[in-house]
């Protein structure tokens, strides 16, 4: 069927299965292969990204389910931000995407798309959080190279914490 | 993981979901969050061939007082029970409850009426609609019935509801006596291995992961009510129970646990 949304800020339309997963309509469909698809059982966060605001899993919402919304991925961040003109650092990077560099809140890289997604959503809705808060808040999203710390680090130091 | 191929439509309303259910018959599936069905989809768990997705009627999305109970739409979601004024004055322990299911992100899809539906006897809020004294009200073909909640759940992934009808909406009895929720888990975001909600100060005591369905620790209930100390009372909350094995947790474990956490949640709820 049909599905059409905005996808960083484009209108998109497209004839999908309805099988499809948000995901991966967003990797082969789109080619914006930044999302990654990591345990694909909406554990691990890797896919995450924002419906009409909101940090979702992208493995475990339909293309059809998203049919009309606006979607934003990590390609579309740095975008957003930009127009937001709260751009930030060399890259004119997203703020939260300039933390993680900052803060070395990263290793390998997998996780980092959906843990920069749900920290930036998680934000909008608490943007004054506790260090126990941004734990909670990012416990969907898990980082094997085990680089917690230094991830909630990033958060906080966007946030206004001490980084 | 791909979900086997259906046939996808969008209800417009409750009216139009029924009649399609009764169009579709028992291959079809209501959709709503999905963050259940979805999941037993790509594991091929379930095969349903027509989905109808309920998920768009926001008219459902609601929570509203109403004579001294909190009417909830079915189709609100756990972020949105998290964040309800309503619920934080008339109900903290469903608010709280629900900020406890699963992370951020499925929560906000996750629905009430999808996780009642879904009767999962390892889910948080089945268990906390059950010892609120909650009612669930199903709408069909042939109108509305209201199904008190402890007679809604049959066994695992089954309840009463029948092929053609939908949850629309959850009262449950305004309250804020003493209460308390332990969530017992090994990993950040993951089902209860053992739950225990107690509401109304004890009044109302359900158990999660304890059996095929939420479970009402009646024998503890009853102690409790008869005068036993919160100690004696929660030595029974395993009584009558027939929990499941897995590798989590044994039965005799989950007992163990079932005791412990009731008598953890009781001292918490008086204290």
């Amino acid at each position: 069927m049909d599905v059409s949304m905005t996808v960083n800020g484009t209108a998109q339309s497209h004839d999908v299965e309805p099988r499809t997963l948000l995901v991966h309509h967003i990797r082969d469909g789109l080619g914006l292969t930044g999302t990654n698809v990591g345990c694909d059982s909406s554990s691990c966060g890797a896919c995450t990204v924002h419906l009409d605001g909101q940090s979702v899993k992208s493995c475990t919402v339909l293309a059809v389910q998203a049919n009309g919304s606006d979607i934003t991925t990590i390609e579309g961040l740095a975008d957003t931000a930009r127009s937001a003109g709260n751009a930030t650092g060399d890259q004119d990077w997203h703020p939260m995407q300039e933390a993680f560099q900052q803060c070395h809140a990263l290793q390998c890289g997998y996780c980092t798309p959906g843990m920069v997604m749900a920290s930036v959503a998680f934000l909008e809705e608490n943007p004054n959080p506790t260090e126990a808060e941004i734990r909670e808040g990012l416990e969907g999203n898990l980082c094997r190279c085990t680089g917690y710390h230094n991830i909630i680090k990033a958060v906080q130091s966007v946030a206004g914490g001490d980084a | 993981m791909i979900p086997a191929a259906f046939d996808y439509t969008v209800a417009e309303s409750a009216e139009h979901a029924i009649q399609l259910l009764g169009e579709y018959g028992d291959e079809s599936k209501l959709l709503a969050g999905g963050h259940s069905l979805i999941p037993m989809m790509k594991y091929r768990l379930a095969t349903p061939t027509q989905l109808i997705d309920v998920g768009r009627l926001d008219d459902l999305a609601y929570i509203n007082r109403s004579n001294g109970h909190i009417a909830i739409g079915a189709m609100t979601k756990h972020a949105q029970l998290e964040t309800s004024d309503v619920l934080a004055a008339d109900c903290p322990m469903l608010q709280h409850v629900a900020s406890l299911v699963g992370d951020p992100a499925v929560r906000h899809r996750g629905t009430l009426g999808g996780t009642l539906a879904h009767s999962d006897p390892a889910s948080d809020l089945p268990a906390a609609v059950l010892a609120l004294g909650g009612t669930i009200v199903a709408q069909g073909p042939n109108g509305q019935r209201e199904i008190a909640a402890s007679e809604f759940f049959t066994g695992y992934f089954e309840s009463v509801l029948a092929d053609d009808e939908m949850i629309v909406e959850v009262k449950i009895p305004a309250g804020t006596a003493g209460w308390n929720y332990q969530k017992f888990n090994r990993r950040a975001q993951d089902w209860a291995i053992v739950g225990v909600a107690v509401a109304d100060g004890g009044k109302g005591i359900s158990l999660v992961n304890m059996g095929s369905t939420p479970v009402r620790a009646t024998a503890a209930e009853e102690a409790l009510a008869g005068g036993a100390s919160i100690a004696d009372a929660a030595a029974l909350a395993a009584d009558g129970t027939e929990p499941p094995a897995d590798l989590n947790a044994d039965a005799e474990y989950r007992s163990h646990l079932a005791r412990v956490l009731t008598q953890r949640a009781l001292e918490a709820a008086n204290g």
